[in-house]
């Protein structure tokens, strides 16, 4: 699925204009088993991941556990805090007061849930400051959603279909384009 | 495969004429072309901030003394500034959170803006505690940091703690939605630049999004998770600023009513401030067809509903305050009224509860120059509400030989106006640079909510339906149609 994860340099591009006319051409491509390498979208469209077949995103789950991470730090070190290293008298109130950590625990629950999902998503989308990547298409941050296949495993008759089929399934454009070798990911 | 939408709703994006070309041309213009208002505001307001600056080092050279404050009311103008701050930063992050949750599609025009601001206005909250302080380089000590001395730790039974970690995480988080909203934006703006610095530095800020499905759906995954913990946090954090005040013993502080009363009171301010800037801004840079007058109603609707919790809010103090029979309370409360701060009492009651009643007129609530007035009326009444509860409890305190009035100095002058400078100064160096608008958000309202999807779609069913949609008649939408 990601390009970082193949050498290949040479794709087919079908460019699309309208998001509906996209949907059902993937639905049809992919019906006719042709692989798809990549889908790029200047916004995220309704429906794409299930028309791609993708599997439903696991980030919520480490969220999950990055909260529980948060929560469990939060509470052992104010409990160790009050009670072990340090105990101080205020007032003759109880030296562990679990109401009083509700606020902080729940703060670094956010906190660590917000951050540790974040980061994970930087990380598994490849995204990080100067990261040069491929653009198969300007257009695709503007009007355009495109298709991506990986040509290089391809023979010219393949090829060939497959942009007889793009242009049968409402493309507007379909292109040819290669990278230079190390160019991008 | 879109939400369906009536097409006698008002639609969010007005104009014939738009496509998503045109969407990405009319929001990315703002970033392109130079404005000499641009710097004479940026010059003005920088000047500003320069003498906040100042007032801050004047304050940490000669010492708290500068400021108006006195034995009887140690805590004035600073945390004033510091409650009103915050509660314009509470805004952002419920149009982004809450309203994606909800699901109302009006937020996508301005979300990415109030987001900017609940940042910029935490920062100029941030300040006025951390200056407060007196020796700001020790003030590292309010986070639970190993030291020598024990090693002694903060208290973690005091809200002002909770504080700090409640700003610290809200700041923190609402510093990452608001990024990862405008990384794919940034990667649009790439695209289209036609110089090489401008391309690298865009793609720098966008982390080099491309824009696959994948990379969409686990954004879509991280939006909603984040809007999902955002929520209960902007709740949490005016509930614990409220904290700060309701569990003392001062009279007039220590109420239980403090938490929704304060959440209400900052989503109240927080739209407000909305309101004014994006005024401004959709005039500024001609963005009228994204931030509608239905978006402003949309607006005035919730300053209605969260200014009138506000005013339910006072008086149900002012009947607590009698139905307790407890003396002090009852002699808070009609100080408040009736003592010497009964001008800021008049002012609180005037711009949060009597003036927001006007929006029950839907005429009122669709006049932008009657909102424009009201948006800043609405947070002068913030900030005396604030002022008021803080100061007219500390002025005269249990013992009248130590009562006292308080008067700012112009420290206590510079170091407010300066904050707001300092903000107005972030905000038009984001507006200039960065997309003010969100603008894959808008792309993805545009087939359902747009004007020009809603005329075509009636033109399609013009032609099957004779122009009915169901037993209406959708020939107004259409100019072709109505001949």
């Amino acid at each position: 699925m990601s390009a970082a994860s193949t050498t290949s340099n040479k794709f087919v591009v079908g460019l699309w204009d309208h998001e509906e006319v996209y949907l059902h051409a993937i639905e049809h491509i992919r019906h006719k088993g042709i692989d798809i390498y990549d889908s790029l979208t200047p916004f995220p469209v309704h429906g794409l991941e299930d028309a791609l077949g993708y599997k439903e995103s696991r980030l919520h789950t480490a969220g999950f556990f990055f909260g529980a991470t948060g929560m469990t730090l939060a509470l052992t070190f104010m409990s160790w805090v009050m009670t072990t290293n340090y105990p101080i008298n205020f007032g003759g109130k109880p030296y562990w007061p679990v109401p009083s950590f509700i606020p902080i625990t729940f703060e670094l629950t956010v906190l660590f849930s917000a951050w540790g999902m974040t980061l994970t998503y930087l990380v598994r989308n490849k995204l990080w400051p100067g990261r040069v990547p491929r653009i198969y298409d300007k257009r695709t941050t503007d009007d355009r959603f495109a298709l991506v296949f990986d040509a290089a495993k391809l023979s010219d008759a393949d090829i060939s279909s497959i942009k007889d089929v793009c242009k049968k399934e409402g493309a507007v454009e379909v292109k040819d384009k290669v990278f230079a070798e190390n160019e991008g990911l | 495969m879109h939400a369906y939408e009536s097409e006698f709703r008002e639609p969010l994006i007005n104009g014939l004429d738009k496509t998503y070309t045109k969407i990405t041309d009319d929001l990315v213009a703002p970033t392109e072309r130079n404005s000499t208002m641009w710097w004479i505001a940026v010059l003005l307001t920088g000047a500003g901030a320069a003498f906040f600056v100042f007032c801050l080092g004047w304050t940490v050279w000669f010492g708290i003394g500068t400021w108006g404050l006195n034995k009887t009311v140690g805590w004035a103008w600073d945390i004033t500034n510091f409650v009103w701050w915050i509660g314009i930063g509470h805004a952002g992050t419920l149009i982004s959170a809450i309203l994606l949750l909800f699901r109302q599609r009006y937020r996508t025009g301005i979300n990415r803006a109030a987001e900017a601001m609940t940042i910029f206005a935490v920062i100029c909250a941030g300040m006025f505690p951390i200056f407060h302080m007196g020796r700001v380089w020790d003030a590292g000590f309010i986070f639970p940091l190993p030291n020598t001395r024990g090693p002694l730790w903060v208290n973690f039974n005091s809200p002002l703690l909770w504080d700090v970690f409640a700003i610290s995480t809200y700041f923190s988080v609402s510093l990452l939605f608001w990024y990862s909203g405008l990384m794919p934006d940034f990667g649009t703006i790439r695209d289209r630049s036609k110089g090489k610095v401008r391309k690298y530095i865009y793609n720098l800020l966008s982390f080099g999004w491309q824009g696959s499905a994948k990379q969409w759906q686990r954004f879509e995954s991280l939006s909603l998770v984040l809007a999902g913990l955002s929520t209960p946090l902007v709740l949490s954090v005016h509930t614990i600023v409220s904290f700060d005040f309701a569990t003392s013993v001062i009279p007039g502080w220590h109420t239980t009513i403090f938490p929704p009363y304060f959440v209400a009171g900052a989503i109240f301010s927080g739209f407000a401030m909305v309101e004014t800037l994006m005024l401004i801004s959709r005039k500024l840079f001609s963005l009228e067809d994204y931030i509608t007058v239905n978006h402003i109603e949309s607006m005035n609707k919730i300053i209605v509903l969260t200014g009138s919790i506000v005013g339910i809010a006072y008086l149900t103090e002012l009947f607590i305050a009698w139905y307790s029979g407890a003396m002090y309370e009852q002699f808070a409360f009609y100080n408040r009224i009736f003592g010497k701060y009964l001008w800021a009492y008049a002012m609180m009651m005037s711009c949060n509860v009597l003036s927001p009643q006007l929006y029950w007129f839907k005429s009122m609530r669709r006049n932008l120059w009657v909102t424009f007035i009201l948006s800043i009326f609405v947070n002068i009444g913030m900030w005396f509400e604030r002022f008021v509860i803080i100061v007219t409890s500390l002025a005269d305190d249990y013992l009248p030989s130590s009562w006292a009035y308080f008067s700012p100095t112009w420290v206590d002058i510079g170091i407010y106006t300066g904050s707001m400078s300092v903000f107005l100064f972030l905000f038009l160096l984001f507006s200039r640079f960065f997309p003010t608008i969100a603008i894959a958000e808008v792309k993805a309202i545009f087939r359902i909510s747009s004007e020009a999807a809603k005329a075509e779609r009636a033109k399609a069913s013009n032609a099957t339906h004779g122009g009915y949609v169901g037993a209406y008649k959708v020939g107004p939408l259409d100019k072709d149609s109505r001949g």
